[in-house]
């Protein structure tokens, strides 16, 4: 993982009324929700493909992603794609909320408690106006289980 | 790629750009050298191609490259000159000089040190090629060095021109900047303006070097009436004050020596040690004429040969094309989205729009296919390196093997050719290695002890098929089947047929080879072959006569970016079916559909029993169908001959998509090859028939036409 | 001054490196792929110069040098043959073929530029 600078820019999202954040860095664009293709035999939390201006887009149904309760899509609904090892994705999420700035200090590692398909990928957790903000491991969000078990 | 502030970098990268064609045009030339009776022109092209690998070399300073080239092109000069005859000794080591050279110019290219062992045992073998032929006449060239001086620009040249290295003249020591003064005489011969040249301008470049005073002897001049303008009947008698040396005086004379009578005379110096300097009257540099050889029979003996002339060609940049190939996959897809959405509108078939809709899509195909030819390319540089893999193959395992070629003008896709390297490297040598029996086996079996393997390439119903066969023993079947059987790979009871167990050598571990052997060894396996070829869109096939030999064919899309598709839809899904694939389409009756077993349909297509796979199914969408009455069915059928019905709900559109590549972020399925963009800015998944079968022929345990599961193909990249 | 080269040599790499040594310095290069080609484009264009390689294709240097005498317009156009090697029969042919002088391969751009000064100007 890379060095934390000492002040970054995060965006964040609502899912299932959970705040989460990325850093802004990795978002290329925020797209509304469109059908997607669904890809035969893929986990669950994989949306399927769109097409984003030529290239295809895999979608991934975030909230699914972290074991959240399955929810109805909605016109809030947006995908927010991201670019991580040169691959982009598209992270489908509630609707997003904000731009934050936060120094490292705002910022606290998760305790080490009850291990989820939720917890690997929070990378950090901050405090904002009492809501507490899940930023996440993008790389440990985008990685496929298999491949980063083997 | 390289920014334009740098043009050495460029041309440097360019010169080995021209290495290849070279390259390409010596392998050439030393094969027609062999396959047929000397001629001269071939011999003259191959002498050519190794003069200007090393001239390029030697401009960029490439040691190595230039000492190894500059000796076999005199070798090479030897034999064009007839002092030296090629026999198919001399022919061998040439093709080895050449492979090397090949090897010596990738060094330099990728700064790699040079092999240079390598190089001086060829040295020597060539070089006993000059001793066998021409005992002691070991012919001057060779003594002739030749010394690299590396080039560096850009330069930058100030408006004087600093001093030129000594020439032929004498290397005067002095560096002093003293100014001394030359007498000059200088009558021209008649000749001197038969080769152009000017005593004005040479006059010029001596009052460049300083303070030049010119006198003109006209007395020899004749009378008007007689006068030949260009019979010299002048002499100049020049003074020159300067503080350039003698050597670089005598340097501007250099072209007309030998067609003047020159006298350059070094006034005594000023300075008394100048002890090199001679009496004025004692002439230090003066020249007759030469003894110039008779060279009339030479040059016109080259210049009867005529060859097509070469072809006019713009050389692009590759990112350049790519991003052509992109653009015109847009343009595509945008003509088929405005075609949608026009045909929607309720417009008359017959108006000006859908006319010029018709010619629109007309010209959006032309411009595609005249596009995607850009990045076509002859296989022949392709197959030139698999000669040599031939000739290296054979000689680690001591086999004598033939190489046959067919078909090398055929054009395939530039991506394809460079991506098949490796699998192609890997059939021939498995060719050589295994394939073709040792000589003794051979003669035994009253076969040519020259083995034979025959690389060919043609286009076939607009897909490139490329062929590797052997006239060796073909597969040992019985071994096959143990070594799968002992490996786990089959049931140790299972019945396979012969193409079956051939098809064995294609699963992943599967390795019949009990010693790892020099060559095909290296723990790559013909799995990884297929992966391959898989990735590239494309199939391999094989196929065995005991005794007679075996082949491998491999059939590629032409370019990686279209596929002609048939646009399906299954449970509200849009795919994309490759075109070639589907033999015909059915509409199944309900009696139509037999069950070999419960969950294993089988339909009878003209009196035999095709396994039906309903891809809803297959592909997850939806379950089992349980009635087919009424419903679309395409028959297909792979390049291995496997059949099957695929059960599909409607058939919309058969039209060419562009190929978009899923990686493996796409959780792609087998069966699942790549995607494309529809009209509508929807995403249809492309599927690959051979995998979707092979999967639900595994997961059903139908009795299958093959009993192997291929690995998912590893990407597909457009 | 500005001065017009036809530069005839089959090989890229030369032609590029003649290119780049001189349009810099103010000349204007025209290039040919070999000799038959170097005399089509003579037709079109009345270099100052011309710079030719020996072993080429269809028709070397040798013969270019001659079709390029035989033209009454070029029978006085400076020529400047690229040999690999500074033997003196080549030279010698090269002057007996019309050469006007010659530049030794690998060349040295300053050295090339003079030698174009000393016979064009």
């Amino acid at each position: 993982m890379t060095d934390t600078p000492e002040v970054f820019e995060l965006l964040t999202f609502r899912l299932a009324d959970q705040d989460y954040a990325v850093d802004i860095m990795s978002v290329r664009e925020i797209r509304g929700w469109t059908t997607t293709t669904p890809l035969p035999h893929a986990p669950s939390h994989m949306k399927g493909v769109i097409n984003l201006r030529g290239t295809v887009l895999p979608v991934m149904d975030l909230a699914d992603r972290l074991g959240l309760p399955p929810r109805g899509q909605n016109d809030r609904n947006v995908i927010v794609v991201v670019t991580h090892a040169d691959t982009m994705t598209g992270l489908l999420v509630d609707a997003v909320s904000d731009i934050i700035t936060l120094a490292e200090s705002d910022m606290q590692a998760p305790p080490e408690m009850a291990t989820g398909p939720g917890t690997a990928v929070v990378r950090n957790l901050s405090l904002i106006e009492d809501r507490m903000i899940r930023i996440l491991d993008l790389p440990a969000v985008i990685a496929r289980p298999e491949v980063s078990a083997a | 790629m390289n920014t334009p502030a740098d043009p050495m970098a460029e041309i440097r990268a360019s010169f080995f750009v021209e290495c290849e064609e070279l390259l390409e045009a010596l392998q050439d030339g030393l094969q027609t050298i062999s396959d047929g009776p000397e001629d001269a022109e071939s011999i003259h092209v191959v002498f050519r191609a190794v003069h200007s690998i090393k001239g390029g070399a030697g401009a960029f300073g490439l040691e190595a490259l230039v000492h190894f080239a500059h000796r076999f092109e005199n070798i090479l000069d030897d034999v064009r000159n007839g002092r030296m005859g090629v026999d198919a000794a001399a022919l061998k080591v040439f093709f080895q000089a050449t492979d090397h050279l090949a090897d010596l110019v990738a060094a330099c290219r990728d700064e790699t040190p040079p092999p240079q062992a390598r190089t001086e045992e060829l040295l020597i073998d060539l070089d006993a090629l000059l001793g066998a032929d021409s005992p002691e006449k070991t012919p001057a060239p060779a003594q002739i060095s030749f010394e690299p001086t590396p080039v560096s620009l850009p330069f930058d040249l100030s408006d004087d021109l600093p001093p030129l290295p000594p020439l032929d003249a004498p290397a005067v020591q002095e560096p002093s900047a003293t100014s001394r003064g030359f007498d000059i005489l200088f009558t021209p011969n008649a000749d001197l303006f038969e080769t152009g040249s000017e005593p004005a301008l040479l006059f010029e470049c001596l009052a460049e070097l300083g303070n030049l005073t010119v006198d003109c002897d006209t007395s020899k001049l004749p009378v008007l009436q007689q006068l030949s303008p260009e019979t010299p009947m002048i002499s100049w008698s020049l003074s020159l004050e300067t503080t350039a040396e003698l050597a670089e005086v005598a340097s501007i004379f250099e072209f007309v020596e030998g067609l003047c009578t020159l006298a350059i005379m070094q006034r005594t110096a000023p300075d008394p040690e100048a002890d090199v300097t001679p009496s004025p009257e004692q002439p230090l540099v003066a020249q007759t004429d030469l003894a110039v050889e008779d060279i009339s029979a030479i040059a016109p003996a080259q210049k009867a040969v005529s060859t097509p002339a070469p072809k006019s060609v713009v050389r692009v940049d590759l990112d350049r094309i790519e991003r052509l190939v992109n653009l015109v996959g847009e343009l595509v897809i945008n003509q088929a989205m405005l075609s949608q959405s026009l045909e929607t509108s309720g417009l008359s078939p017959h108006s000006d729009a859908m006319n010029g809709l018709e010619e629109f899509q007309r010209l959006t195909r032309d411009i595609q296919d005249s596009v995607m030819m850009i990045r076509a390319q002859p296989v022949k540089s392709l197959f030139q390196r698999m000669a040599r893999i031939v000739r290296e193959a054979s000689f680690a395992v001591g086999k004598d093997v033939r190489l046959v070629t067919e078909g090398d003008s055929t054009e395939v896709d530039k991506t394809v050719i460079e991506r098949l390297a490796d699998p192609l490297t890997h059939m021939i040598r498995n060719a050589v290695d295994h394939g073709l029996e040792d000589v003794a086996t051979r003669e035994k079996m009253g076969k040519d002890p020259q083995g034979q393997v025959r690389l060919t390439a043609a286009h076939r119903s607009g897909r490139v098929i490329i062929e590797v066969s052997d006239d060796g023993a073909g597969i040992d079947r019985a071994h096959v089947l143990k070594t799968a059987q002992a490996k786990g790979l089959i049931a140790a009871d299972a019945m396979l047929s012969d193409p079956e167990i051939d098809n064995l050598l294609f699963l992943p571990g599967f390795s019949t080879v009990t010693e790892v052997s020099d060559l095909s060894g290296r723990g790559v396996g013909m799995d990884v072959v297929r992966t391959e070829i898989q990735s590239l869109g494309g199939r391999v096939t094989i196929h065995s006569d005991p005794g007679v030999g075996t082949r491998f064919s491999i059939s590629l899309p032409l370019t990686l970016a279209v596929l002609d598709g048939m646009i399906v839809e299954v449970a509200g899904q849009t795919l994309v079916l490759p075109l070639n694939l589907v033999i015909e389409t059915l509409t199944l009756a309900k009696k139509d559909v037999q069950s070999v077993r419960p969950g294993h349909p089988v339909i009878e297509v003209r009196g035999t029993f095709v396994p039906v796979i309903d891809l809803g199914l297959q592909l997850g969408y939806r379950a089992a169908a349980t009635d087919f009455e009424g419903t679309a069915a395409l028959l297909i059928r792979d390049e291995d001959g496997t059949r099957a019905a695929l059960i599909i709900d409607d058939i919309l559109d058969q039209r060419q998509v562009v190929i978009k590549g899923l990686n493996d972020g796409f959780y792609r399925a087998p069966g699942v090859a790549a995607a494309t963009i529809l009209g509508d800015g929807q995403i249809a998944l492309i599927l690959e028939p051979s995998d979707i079968m092979n999967q639900a022929f595994k997961t059903a345990g139908t009795p299958p036409p093959s009993a192997l599961a291929p690995p998912p193909a590893e990407g597909l990249h457009p | 001054m500005s001065l017009h080269i036809l530069a005839v040599d089959d090989s890229r790499t030369m032609r590029d490196m003649i290119r780049h040594a001189l349009t810099p310095e103010g000349f204007t290069v025209t290039t040919a792929d070999d000799g038959m080609h170097g005399i089509e484009v003579l037709n079109g264009i009345a270099p100052d110069a011309i710079i030719t390689d020996i072993n080429m294709p269809r028709m070397d240097g040798f013969g270019f040098i001659d079709a390029v005498r035989e033209q009454e317009k070029h029978r006085a156009t400076p020529i400047l043959v690229l040999t690999t090697e500074a033997a003196p029969e080549l030279k010698a042919r090269a002057r007996k073929a019309g050469a006007t002088g010659w530049v030794v391969k690998p060349f040295d751009p300053v050295k090339l530029i003079k030698a174009l000064h000393m016979v064009a100007g």
